[in-house]
């Protein structure tokens, strides 16, 4: 049993794991919340309601959330050379996995923001808040759980993808199990980095409900 | 105070437009409590949401205090509704923010100082009975206390105006009552003027000056409570005021008889005027329907009497001689 694990490698590809995944959940928060906020805003009979806008990164969105991921990785390659100088490793993974993830959660953080209760912003107009005020002061704040639990569906589709960046030469616990588990037959190693994926994916979520409960008072 | 001229609002949808407010004419005074009154879909709501600019009116002027509100750049109108306070009908509270920190929300807004936000912030919930509710969240809280938040809310930058949405209509009875007395006092020590529309006839009843009927966006009907309540003049004031009463029905009135109401204001009303003239004229009656209450504090009583015996003309004559309002409603 476990005969042609390395445990090192293993180890290895646990952080890598986890370190793309780190670094491409901060760049999906990072562009995803504000990419959300100008679609909510944009939106019809919105604050700052502006068609063309909307439409146009509506657009943008939706064209990169129909492209397979895998299909993503390959085209991002030229791009992802350029941005950090290479498309192997934990670097040469990244960029794909923000350009795959932050429009999903942008999409999400939208609908976070359309579940706030109109009154609220209403209420915050008439308190004389200014469209920054009543974004940064209610709208998010209010919308926070729903942020936060997207932001847990994102790391946990992150997780899927970090996996699948290993074709690429991404690393990581996905570039152990298809290299050896799949392509070598270690059933082994393929167990061992499933169950290492699955663990991964419990905890976030775990981490993820544990924080929207502390951040709702419903 | 508050003066609107010719305010119209229109709608476009695809189904056409609709004129939800049809060149409205409004003058409250400053210190008084002016109610507005209708039917769902009337235009009350759009008719208060355009004072502070919520709804931006298509045509016409609005003025609140000096300023001409319909004018205001985005930043002259961000200042103007500091000093407009309005309370809503759900109370619109931020839930991620605890009790003080929603009274505080409209102050951090304005940008005032930690210190000033922070005694501001005490004074308020002292004032209107918060302060044991300041760490809580507003899930954990009454509809009655939400609204008595909502109302802090709203006086936090001391406005000379408030604004109410049908802001009772969500609560109970009791705390409708608890709340319009709540807003009686801080019309009476902050000389605020208030501005509050609801379909609730006994919300007007008991605490405004003055009320407009609205329907179809148009004011059918505008004056002191005292006089709209006992002599409504436009169908639907008289039909949300009959909803609200008991009525009577005329076929149950006893045959031949002469059927009046009679309407008594102020310190007359609990004069036994009635049993006197029937004794000096020599009438029997009977009563059908009656209602003695106070409206705005001033006592009234609405009678609907059957004169069955006896001079009924002479009778009603005495009583109209002796203050007593007189209006056939039907009979002989």
């Amino acid at each position: 049993m476990f005969d042609n694990v390395d445990w090192g490698d293993i180890g290895q590809a646990t952080i890598d794991t986890l370190l793309m995944l780190a670094g491409s959940l901060v760049l999906t928060l990072a562009i995803g919340i504000p990419l959300g906020v100008l679609l909510f805003l944009s939106g019809k009979g919105r604050l700052a309601s502006n068609p063309v806008l909307n439409g146009v990164l509506s657009f943008v969105v939706n064209v990169l959330r129909s492209l397979p991921f895998i299909i993503l990785l390959i085209v991002m390659l030229p791009v992802t050379v350029l941005l950090v100088g290479t498309s192997l490793g934990v670097a040469g993974a990244i960029p794909p996995l923000v350009v795959g993830t932050a429009p999903f959660y942008a999409r999400l953080v939208e609908n976070a923001l359309r579940e706030v209760d109109h009154g609220v912003v209403e209420a915050t107009q008439a308190m004389g808040g200014s469209t920054w005020q009543i974004v940064t002061r209610a709208l998010l704040p209010e919308a926070l759980p729903g942020i936060i639990a997207a932001a847990t569906v994102a790391a946990i589709a992150l997780v899927g993808y970090t996996a699948m960046a290993g074709v690429v030469g991404a690393g990581g616990l996905g570039d152990l199990a298809i290299r050896f588990g799949y392509q070598r037959f270690q059933t082994d190693v393929m167990i061992v980095t499933v169950v290492l994926l699955l663990v991964m994916v419990q905890i976030l979520q775990m981490i993820g409900d544990w924080l929207v409960a502390r951040v709702s008072h419903r | 105070m508050i003066r609107l001229e010719g305010v119209t609002r229109r709608y476009q949808s695809r189904a056409g437009g609709r004129v939800a407010l049809d060149s409205v004419d409004l003058h409250v005074e400053r210190g008084q409590i002016f109610g507005v009154v209708g039917r769902s879909g009337a235009g009350k709501s759009t008719l208060i949401r355009t004072i502070n600019r919520l709804e931006n009116p298509d045509e016409g002027r609005i003025f609140v205090g000096d300023a001409e509100i319909t004018a205001l750049n985005p930043a002259q109108l961000r200042a103007a509704r500091r000093k407009i306070g309005m309370i809503f009908q759900h109370f619109n509270l931020l839930a991620s923010k605890t009790i003080e920190d929603n009274v505080a929300f409209p102050l951090r807004l304005e940008g005032r100082s930690a210190s000033e936000v922070k005694s501001r912030t005490a004074e308020l919930l002292v004032r209107l009975g918060l302060a044991e509710h300041a760490k809580k969240y507003p899930h954990q809280l009454s509809g009655g206390q939400k609204q008595r938040v909502g109302i802090a809310r709203a006086l936090a930058c001391g406005p000379d105006v408030l604004l109410c949405d049908e802001a009772t209509s969500a609560l109970d009875p009791e705390t409708t009552e608890d709340i319009l007395g709540l807003l009686e006092q801080l019309n009476r020590e902050l000389e605020l003027t208030i501005v509050m529309i609801t379909h609730q006839m006994e919300v007007v009843r008991r605490v405004c000056d003055r009320v407009a009927v609205l329907k179809d966006g148009k004011i059918v009907e505008e004056g002191a409570t005292v006089d709209v309540f006992l002599r409504p003049q436009h169908p639907v004031t008289q039909a949300m005021l009959a909803e609200s009463d008991d009525g009577f029905d005329a076929a149950m009135a006893p045959a031949n008889a002469h059927i009046a109401r009679l309407i008594f204001q102020g310190t007359s009303t609990y004069e036994p005027e009635l049993s006197r003239v029937a004794r000096t004229v020599g009438v029997d009656y009977s009563i059908l329907s009656g209602r003695i209450a106070r409206i705005r504090g001033v006592p009234c009583g609405q009678l609907v009497v059957a004169f069955t015996d006896g001079d009924a003309e002479a009778a009603l004559e005495q009583l109209a001689s002796r203050g007593v309002g007189v209006e056939t409603v039907g009979g002989r």
